[in-house]
């Protein structure tokens, strides 16, 4: 049993190796190339007319048209960025969580996170009587209600030891009793306020300016570095909690840390955009599809993954039938869906 | 060398599964620990890897006690392969090389690498190093797992039923590999297997366990009638076929 390769094999070994590593470096830069053409595409796409010379001296103001710098710089680039940020968190918290939750279904939609925000908005706008005119009133019990959320499941989780299929399981029952709250409350709502309320059940790219995106970029970059530097834990979580635990891994301590940064990254990005259902749980996907499931290259595939998708659903959402910009919540479920479908029975087949 | 002591467990809420066990083992051996469902040998092979916590009790491997070592540092010396093969999405050298991850910093090197490599041409496995693992079979599985086993550069292979999903081919030949690591490469290994035929013919010290306590430990000359009966609760004897032996229930 014991053949000894010879140089030849050897030599093709590597190369077969290097190829493989390359195939999976390729794959991620191609999504780089991607989202750099989808934000091209964005900053020209508007109902104000932007010749693409222009766009680039817009970004940093010295276009001569003043309307092009107030366009790009106001309108068009925080909603990128917004996009891109929302977009990154969302496949990076899906991705961690699908991990350290062993379920390929798990997102901050199907643990009821981001339904929680929606219930916290609001229950604050129709039962507090907060108006869009009370600045931080809103996000603030928007998060609030996620943070809850997340820390009813994590509690469950550590007090009554359930097992992570129990942690999604709970997820679906908290988010539907949260879904019914919410509609409750819709119930009793009047004009005025419910228009208030569609921001937070459609979600939108549209409201959050640079200054406010900061806080989440630091906290995302702190979550994906973190994330990076754990790669090989999750690999080994793949091979089951024991195998993990017998490679010195605290697999408990380990997922309580994940998961609350999970959720608070979430929280965090429904409280500035809204629901918005699908990337967290489309974006591992796709890329795992694609180069597998070693976290080396999932990790920052689902980031790039993540933003692409946002970006493209929201080009989508303004472009369809522009002027109107459609609500990106359902736009991302209803273009990400049939794709889902198409990966899912594509992947099935081979 | 391996000196188990006073290794007593019981799970949360629950009576004392493993009472006071202790037994000695010499380096190089190939260890079965047999007995009837529920009697506590998986368990007892999950406090060796760690994986649960003991009441009381040490675990010595060469004069150092595994139970008191940090999980890095255990991992460094013990690697256990779990009955429960998993089916990551990971390429075959990926799975393999989790097993330099206790010695593991930011990232991988060169000699990391070149231990992978050196276990897989143990396991002889080269060929299939760029295969996705979900896509291999049972018998190919469990090599690799025994590959990453092997990767973590371990002195003690602790085994829960590595045969338990495989063909009577593979089942031989997982357990070959197991004895010739025993032997040509002076690890010990413990195995957990319910496959007395098996057992007797590739492993050469045998740990008995009743109700959670070592009913009978020694060579192949301690299953007999007797403490078969008293284990299993079947008639059984152990014959000798073409000079093989095999456990036949009467």
């Amino acid at each position: 049993m014991n053949s000894v390769p010879s140089k030849l094999e050897n030599r093709e070994l590597k190369l077969a190796n290097r190829q493989r590593k390359n195939r999976s470096m390729g794959f991620l830069l191609l999504l780089v190339l991607l989202l750099g053409l989808a934000v091209l595409f964005s900053l020209k796409s508007g109902s104000y007319e932007t010749p693409a010379a222009e766009i680039i001296k817009g970004i940093f103001g010295r276009s001569a048209d003043r309307r092009i710098n107030l366009v790009i710089q106001n309108n068009r680039l925080p909603r990128i960025c917004t996009a891109i940020l929302a977009g990154a968190g969302l496949g990076l918290s899906g991705c961690i969580l699908q991990a350290i939750l062993h379920n390929p279904l798990a997102s901050a939609s199907t643990l009821g996170v981001s339904q929680g925000a929606t219930f916290g908005a609001a229950f604050s706008i129709v039962i507090l009587g907060l108006g869009s005119g009370h600045g931080l009133g809103i996000p603030l019990c928007s998060f609030a209600g996620s943070v809850t959320v997340a820390a009813l499941i994590l509690g469950l989780s550590r007090l009554k030891q359930i097992s992570p299929e129990g942690i999604v399981l709970a997820g679906v029952a908290v988010s539907s009793m949260l879904s019914a709250g919410t509609t409750l409350i819709q119930y009793f709502a009047d004009e005025v306020e419910l228009s208030a309320l569609v921001f937070w059940t459609f979600g939108d790219l549209g409201s959050t300016g640079l200054k406010d995106l900061a806080g989440t970029a630091a906290l995302l970059a702190f979550f994906f570095l973190y994330c990076i530097l754990h790669r090989w834990d999750y690999n080994a979580l793949l091979s089951g909690e024991e195998t993990a635990v017998s490679l010195g891994i605290g697999v408990k301590r380990f997922t309580l840390v994940n998961m609350t940064l999970c959720c608070l990254v979430c929280s965090l990005i429904v409280s500035q955009v809204g629901l918005i259902n699908f990337i967290g749980l489309a974006a591992p996907h796709v890329v795992r599809l694609a180069i597998g499931n070693n976290h080396a290259y999932l990790i920052p595939g689902s980031v790039l993954a993540g933003a692409l998708l946002l970006l493209l659903g929201d080009l989508a959402a303004r472009s369809v039938i522009a002027p109107v910009i459609l609500p990106i919540g359902a736009v991302t479920s209803f273009l990400g869906g049939p794709l889902f479908l198409y990966l899912l029975f594509k992947g099935g087949r081979s | 060398m391996i000196q188990a002591q006073d290794i007593c467990f019981h799970y949360k809420g629950g009576a004392e599964i493993l009472h006071q066990i202790s037994f000695g083992l010499e380096k190089g051996r190939f260890l079965a620990i047999l007995g009837n469902n529920g009697a506590g040998k998986s368990t007892l092979l999950k406090c060796f890897a760690n994986i649960h916590k003991v009441d009381r009790g040490t675990f010595l491997l060469d004069g150092e006690d595994l139970f008191s070592m940090s999980g890095r540092e255990a991992a460094k010396r013990t690697a256990f392969v779990s009955q429960t093969i998993p089916d990551p999405q990971m390429t075959v050298r990926d799975v393999i090389l989790l097993g330099r991850r206790p010695y593991m910093r930011w990232s991988f090197i060169k000699q990391d690498h070149a231990v992978v490599q050196k276990a897989m041409e143990r396991l002889d496995l080269l060929f299939m190093q760029d295969r996705f693992f979900h896509q291999l079979s049972g018998g190919e599985r469990q090599k690799v797992m025994l590959a990453r086993a092997l990767a973590q550069q371990p002195r003690l292979l602790l085994l829960d039923e590595p045969t338990s999903s495989l063909d009577i081919r593979n089942q031989y030949q997982v357990l070959e590999s197991v004895r010739s690591l025993c032997r040509e490469d002076g690890l010990t290994a413990i195995v957990v297997i319910h496959d007395l035929s098996l057992a007797l013919r590739f492993c050469d010290r045998f740990l008995m366990l009743r109700d959670g306590t070592v009913y009978r430990y020694g060579g192949r000359e301690i299953l007999d009638p007797l403490s078969l009966r008293e284990t299993y609760g079947v008639d059984a004897k152990v014959v000798e076929v073409e000079g093989k032996p095999l456990v036949m229930v009467s």
